[in-house]
C-alpha cells in the first residue's frame, strides 16, 4: 500500500520524467533551426539601425513626433520603434514536429505536476507549500504553468528549453536533497496567510523565472548581433530566429512587471502575518533581508529600463541579478543563515 | 549628464514641432556660485540615474546585515561573534555593521532615496495635475509616422459629421466614465472637397486615455514616502514588554512589571493602557511522532481592566488586543515550584523558577539562587527538567514535551552568587567564579534527581529540596504601534498605485474624416486613424482597428462602399506580431 504522500513523490518523479523528456525535444527543435537565416531578422536589424543606440530604442520611451521633426526622421523611428516593439511582426516560430511534441508533453507533466502537488496537500492536511522541498515543487510548477499559458498568446516556445531546463532540475534536486515526509505544520504557520503569503510568493518566483529565460534569451540575441565571437558559431544560429533583442526585453518587462506585483504583495502580507505572528512587522530576519533585496533589485530593472544608457543590456542583467537572488532567498537563506523563517525543514 | 526627464515635462506626447527639453550633456558644468552649484547638485540627486544608483545601493548596503550577526535581533550572537573574530569584530562594530539597518550608511542611502523620489515625485505630480485638465493633443495633419495606423473609404452618403460622431460615441464608450477623453473639431483642408466641390471641412477626433498610469505611478511614490514617514512615527512611539508569567501569576500593565521593557522617544508612561492579567491556565499539544511537534498553544487568560473583568485567550498568530495593544504569546516552557529548606528546617527558598526549553521535546535549562541563606554560603542550584524522561545507560534524555515522567536534574554550587556587586546579572545563568561545585568523594559532581512531590538532600547537609508541582509558564511580548493602520493603509496604496501604473494602457488615438474626389469620380468619405500609445502596447492596433470596425457598423449604406479602396484588416500595419500563435 502507498500511502497518499508517497504517491504524490511519484507524480514528481513522473513530472520530472515527462519535463526532461519535453525539454529533449524543445532542445532538437532548437537544434533543427540551425542555420536557418531568418529574413525577418535583417530586417529587423536594418530597420532598427538608423535610430541612435539601435536596440535601446524600445524601452527609451520616445515620441517620435519629439525626437525628430524631419519626415523621413520620423519615419524611420516610427519604423525602429515598431520592431522593437511586441506588436511588431517577426517570423512566426514555425511549429516542427518535436515543438509540438514538447508542448503537448509539457502539458502532461504539468498535469502530473498538479497532482502531485494536490496529493502532497492531502497528505499533510495543508496547503502544500510550507517547506523547502514544497517551495520548490510548487514554484517549478508555476513557471511551468505560467510558459504554458502565456505561450498560447505570445510565441515564447523558444523559451521552452530553459524554462523546462529549470523546472526539470528543480524537481530533481527537490526530490533528492530537499525532501521530506509530508507532515503539519507548527502553529505558528496554522494561518490562512499561508496560503496567501506563501502561494504568492512562489508564484512570483514561477513568472520571475520565465522572465529570466527572456532575458537570457535576448542577452545571448544581442551579443550574437553585435558580433560575439562565443556566439557566432552555427550552434547558435537558431538566435537569429528568435524575437530581436528589443522585443525580448519588452516581452521580458511585461512579465517581471506582473512578478514585481505579486513580489510587493508578497512583502505586504508577510509583513502583515509576521505582525501577528512574530509581534512585529519587520524584523531584518535574513528571509526579509533578501525579500527586501530582491524588491529593490527588481524596483531598479524598472527604473533602469527608463534611465539613459541603462536600458536593454544592462537592463537585462538586473533580470539576471534579481533572479539570482530569488533563488537564493529560496535555498540559501533556507540552508545558510537562522533566522524566523526556519520552517522549511532542511 | 543626461537626466532623467520626467514624462510629463518631456511629452512624449507633445503636439507637432514642440522642441525637445534640452537636457544637459554630459561633463557640462554649471554657472559658478553657490546657488548654481546647489542647483546642479539638485538636480543630479532628482535624476533617474541617481536613484537608480541609489536603489542599487540599497540593495548592496541591505545585504551585510543577513551574514553578520545583528545587535537588535540577537544581541548574544553578536559576543559571540566578537569571541569568535577577536580581530575583525571591533573594526566591523566601527563600521556599525553590527546594526546595519540603524546605521549612518544605511539611513543615509535611503534617506537620500526619498529626498531623490520626493524632488522627482512632486514636479511630475504638478505637471500630471496640469495633464490632467489639459484637452487632448490636436490630430495630426499625417498619420504615416505613427505606430498603429488604419484608414477607410466609405460612399459620400457616411458624411464626414456621421464618421466623426460615431467614433467620437465608441472611443467615449457607454460607461459612466468616460474611455477615452475625445475632443471633435472641424478644420479647412486645401484637399478636403465638399460634395458640391468646394473646400469643405475636415472633421477630426482627438483621444486620449490612461490618465491612471502617470496617477497609478505618483500615488505609488507618495505612498512609499507616506510608508517611510509612518514606520518612523511608529518607531518614535511604539514601546514593547516582555514579561514572563506563571501559571496563576500575573501581571500589571506598568513598565516595571516587565521583565525587560523598551519603548520609542516619544514613548510616555501613562500612555499605558491600564489593565492586569492572570495566566489561569495554559494547554499544549504536541504529535505523537518519534519527533514531537507541536501542534497548538493556547494561553487562557483573565484580563482586568476599568471596564471589568473578562476571559481571553493568546495563541500563536492570534495576538490579544487591549485597546491597541498587542499581547502576544511568544514562548512557553515548565516553571518548577520548589522550596529549599536548611539544615535546620528554615525555609531559604520557595517559588517557581521557569526553565528554557532548549529543544523540541522541552529539555529545559534552569537555575535556581538562593541567597538568603540564614548562616553558611549562598546555594547555586544548575540542571535541567526532562519533561519525558528516559535513563540509559548513556544517561538521562527527555523523549517528549508533555509531562509524563518529569525528572529534575541538578547539580549544586555554594559560594557567593555575586548579587550584591550591583551589576545586574542574567537570571538564567549561574556566575561560577566564586562558587565551588559539590562534589563525591569521587570527585564526581553531585547530581540531584527529583520527582514532582519528592525531597531530596542537598549535600555536605545544606538542607532539603523539594519539587512540590511543575506549573507551566508563558513567554508574553506586548507591543504597541500606534502607526500600524497608517502603514497598512500607505503599504496597499502603495500596491494599488503600482498596479495602475504598471498595467494601464496609455493611448491616442485620432481621426480625422474628409471628403475628397480625385478628379472626376465621385466624392467619397476618406477616413484616417492613427494611434500612439506611451509605452510598448500590444493593444494600440487592436484598438484602432476596433474603432474602424465600428465605423463600419455605422455605415448607412455598406453596399455602395468603394470596396477596391480599402484595405482588408490584414493589411494594415503591425498587427502580424509575437502573438497568436493558434
Ligand atoms: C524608495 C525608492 C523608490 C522605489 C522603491 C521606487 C519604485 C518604483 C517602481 C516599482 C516603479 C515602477 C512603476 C512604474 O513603472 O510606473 C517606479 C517607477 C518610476 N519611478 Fe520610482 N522608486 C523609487 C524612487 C524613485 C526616485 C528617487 C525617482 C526619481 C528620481 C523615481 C522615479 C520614478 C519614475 C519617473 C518612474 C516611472 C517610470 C516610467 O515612466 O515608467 N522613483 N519606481
Amino acid at each position: 500500500m502507498t500511502t497518499v504522500g508517497e504517491m504524490s513523490d511519484l507524480l514528481a518523479w513522473g513530472t520530472a520524467s515527462a519535463y526532461a523528456i519535453a525539454l529533449v525535444a524543445f532542445a532538437i527543435d532548437l537544434s533543427g533551426r540551425l542555420g536557418v537565416r531568418s529574413v525577418a531578422r535583417e530586417k529587423a536589424l536594418a530597420a532598427a539601425t538608423p535610430a541612435s543606440g539601435a536596440s535601446t530604442v524600445a524601452t527609451d520611451v520616445v515620441d517620435p513626433a519629439v525626437r525628430d521633426t524631419t519626415s523621413a526622421g520620423a519615419v524611420s523611428e516610427a519604423t525602429a520603434r515598431r520592431a522593437a516593439s511586441l506588436t511588431s511582426p517577426w517570423k512566426a516560430w514555425s511549429v516542427s514536429k518535436p515543438l509540438a511534441i514538447a508542448v503537448s508533453v509539457s502539458w502532461m507533466g504539468l498535469a502530473l505536476h498538479l497532482a502531485a502537488i494536490v496529493t502532497r496537500g492531502f497528505a499533510a492536511g495543508r496547503a502544500p507549500w510550507a517547506n523547502l522541498y514544497e517551495f520548490i515543487l510548487v514554484g517549478a510548477f508555476f513557471a511551468m504553468a505560467v510558459f504554458l499559458v502565456v505561450q498560447t498568446r505570445w510565441e515564447i516556445r523558444f523559451l521552452g528549453t530553459i524554462v523546462s531546463g529549470l523546472a526539470t532540475l528543480a524537481i530533481v534536486v527537490a526530490l533528492n536533497a530537499f525532501h521530506v515526509e509530508a507532515a503539519g505544520v507548527q502553529p505558528a504557520l496554522q494561518s490562512y496567510w499561508l496560503v496567501i503569503h506563501v502561494g504568492i510568493a512562489v508564484l512570483a518566483t514561477g513568472i520571475f523565472t520565465v522572465a529570466f529565460a527572456a532575458s537570457v534569451t535576448q542577452l545571448l540575441r544581442d551579443s550574437r548581433d553585435e558580433g560575439s565571437p562565443m556566439l557566432a558559431s552555427r550552434r547558435w544560429s537558431w538566435l537569429d530566429q528568435v524575437p530581436t533583442a528589443a522585443q525580448l526585453e519588452l516581452l521580458s518587462f511585461r512579465i517581471n512587471a506582473v512578478g514585481f506585483v505579486l513580489w510587493t504583495f508578497t512583502l505586504v502580507s508577510g509583513s502583515v502575518w509576521a505582525e501577528d505572528a512574530w509581534g512585529r512587522y519587520w524584523g531584518w530576519d535574513p528571509k526579509e533581508v533578501w525579500s527586501f533585496v530582491i524588491w529593490v533589485v527588481y524596483a531598479a530593472y524598472l527604473h533602469a529600463r527608463t534611465t539613459r544608457g541603462w536600458s536593454g543590456r544592462r537592463a537585462a542583467w538586473f533580470v539576471v541579478v534579481g533572479y539570482a537572488c530569488v533563488l537564493f532567498n529560496f535555498t540559501g537563506v533556507n540552508m545558510l543563515f537562522s533566522g524566523k523563517h526556519s520552517y522549511s525543514g532542511v | 549628464m543626461s537626466g532623467y526627464r520626467p514624462e510629463g515635462i518631456e511629452n512624449a506626447f507633445a503636439e507637432d514641432g514642440a522642441p525637445a527639453p534640452a537636457s544637459r550633456p554630459s561633463g557640462e558644468l554649471p554657472a559658478l556660485g553657490v546657488v548654481g552649484w546647489l542647483r546642479w547638485g539638485w538636480r543630479q540627486l532628482t535624476s533617474m540615474r541617481v536613484a537608480l544608483l541609489l536603489l542599487m545601493l540599497l540593495a548592496v548596503a541591505a545585504v551585510p546585515g543577513s551574514t553578520i550577526p545583528q545587535r537588535p535581533q540577537d544581541p548574544s550572537k553578536v559576543v559571540e561573534f566578537f569571541d569568535d573574530n577577536p580581530g575583525v569584530a571591533p573594526w566591523l562594530d566601527k563600521l556599525q555593521m553590527f546594526d546595519v539597518y540603524g546605521s549612518v550608511w544605511f539611513s543615509a542611502i535611503y534617506l537620500l532615496l526619498f529626498v531623490s523620489l520626493v524632488g522627482c515625485i512632486l514636479p511630475r505630480a504638478k505637471v500630471h495635475w496640469i495633464a490632467l485638465r489639459a484637452r487632448p493633443p490636436r490630430t495630426p495633419r499625417r498619420m504615416g509616422r505613427y505606430p498603429a495606423q488604419g484608414a477607410r473609404v466609405y460612399a459620400a452618403s457616411y458624411t464626414p459629421a456621421q464618421v466623426a460622431d460615431a467614433a467620437a460615441a465608441h472611443l467615449r464608450g457607454r460607461g459612466p466614465l468616460p474611455r477615452f477623453r475625445v475632443e471633435q473639431g472641424t478644420e479647412t483642408s486645401a484637399g478636403a472637397r465638399a460634395p458640391e466641390g468646394e473646400p469643405g471641412p475636415v472633421h477630426v477626433v482627438a483621444a486620449e486615455r490612461g490618465y491612471l498610469r502617470e496617477t497609478g505611478n505618483i500615488v505609488f511614490h507618495l505612498a512609499l514616502v507616506g510608508l517611510l514617514v509612518a514606520v518612523g512615527l511608529g518607531q518614535a512611539l511604539q514601546y514593547r514588554g516582555q514579561a514572563i508569567v506563571v501559571q496563576g501569576r500575573g501581571f500589571a500593565n506598568s513598565v516595571s512589571a516587565y521583565d525587560t521593557f523598551s519603548e520609542g522617544p516619544w514613548f510616555r508612561e501613562e500612555n499605558l493602557p491600564p489593565f492586569t492579567m492572570v495566566l489561569d491556565d495554559f494547554t499544549s499539544t504536541f504529535t505523537d511522532d518519534a519527533m514531537p511537534v507541536a501542534k497548538d498553544f493556547t494561553a487562557f487568560v483573565s484580563v482586568t481592566d476599568p471596564a471589568g473583568t473578562r476571559l481571553e485567550t493568546i495563541k500563536v498568530n492570534h495576538p490579544l488586543t487591549i485597546e491597541g495593544a498587542k499581547v502576544y504569546l511568544q514562548g512557553n516552557g515548565y516553571a518548577p515550584r520548589l522550596t529549599v529548606k536548611d539544615a535546620d528546617g528554615n525555609v531559604t527558598f520557595a517559588g517557581t523558577v521557569p526553565f528554557i526549553p532548549e529543544d523540541q521535546v522541552y529539555t529545559s535549562r534552569g537555575v535556581v539562587k538562593v541567597p538568603d541563606v540564614v548562616t553558611g554560603e549562598q546555594i547555586g542550584l544548575v540542571g535541567y527538567l526532562l519533561p519525558t524522561a528516559q535513563l540509559s545507560a548513556q544517561g538521562v534524555r527527555s523523549l517528549h514535551p508533555d509531562l509524563l515522567n518529569p525528572v529534575l536534574v541538578l547539580t549544586v554550587w555554594t559560594g557567593d552568587l555575586g548579587l550584591d556587586d550591583g551589576v545586574p546579572q542574567n537570571v538564567y545563568e549561574l556566575e561560577t567564579e566564586k562558587m565551588t561545585q559539590a562534589r563525591t568523594a569521587d570527585g564526581q559532581p553531585v547530581t540531584l534527581m527529583l520527582a514532582p512531590g519528592t525531597t531530596v538532600d542537598l549535600p555536605d547537609g545544606l538542607g532539603t529540596l523539594t519539587l512540590d508541582d511543575i506549573p507551566r509558564f508563558v513567554a508574553l511580548d506586548l507591543r504597541h504601534d500606534p502607526a500600524l493602520t497608517w502603514i497598512a493603509i500607505f503599504a496597499f496604496t502603495a500596491i494599488g498605485g503600482l498596479m495602475l501604473s504598471l498595467f494601464t494602457p496609455r493611448r491616442r488615438v485620432w481621426l480625422r474624416v474628409s471628403t475628397r474626389s480625385d478628379g472626376d469620380g465621385p466624392a467619397r468619405t476618406v477616413v484616417e486613424t492613427a494611434g500612439l500609445a506611451r509605452t510598448d502596447d500590444a493593444g494600440l492596433q487592436p484598438e484602432v482597428d476596433a474603432l474602424l470596425a465600428f465605423l463600419d457598423t455605422r455605415d448607412p449604406a455598406p453596399d455602395d462602399r468603394p470596396a477596391e479602396d480599402n484595405p482588408t484588416p490584414d493589411d494594415s500595419p503591425a498587427t502580424d506580431d509575437l502573438g497568436e500563435t493558434r
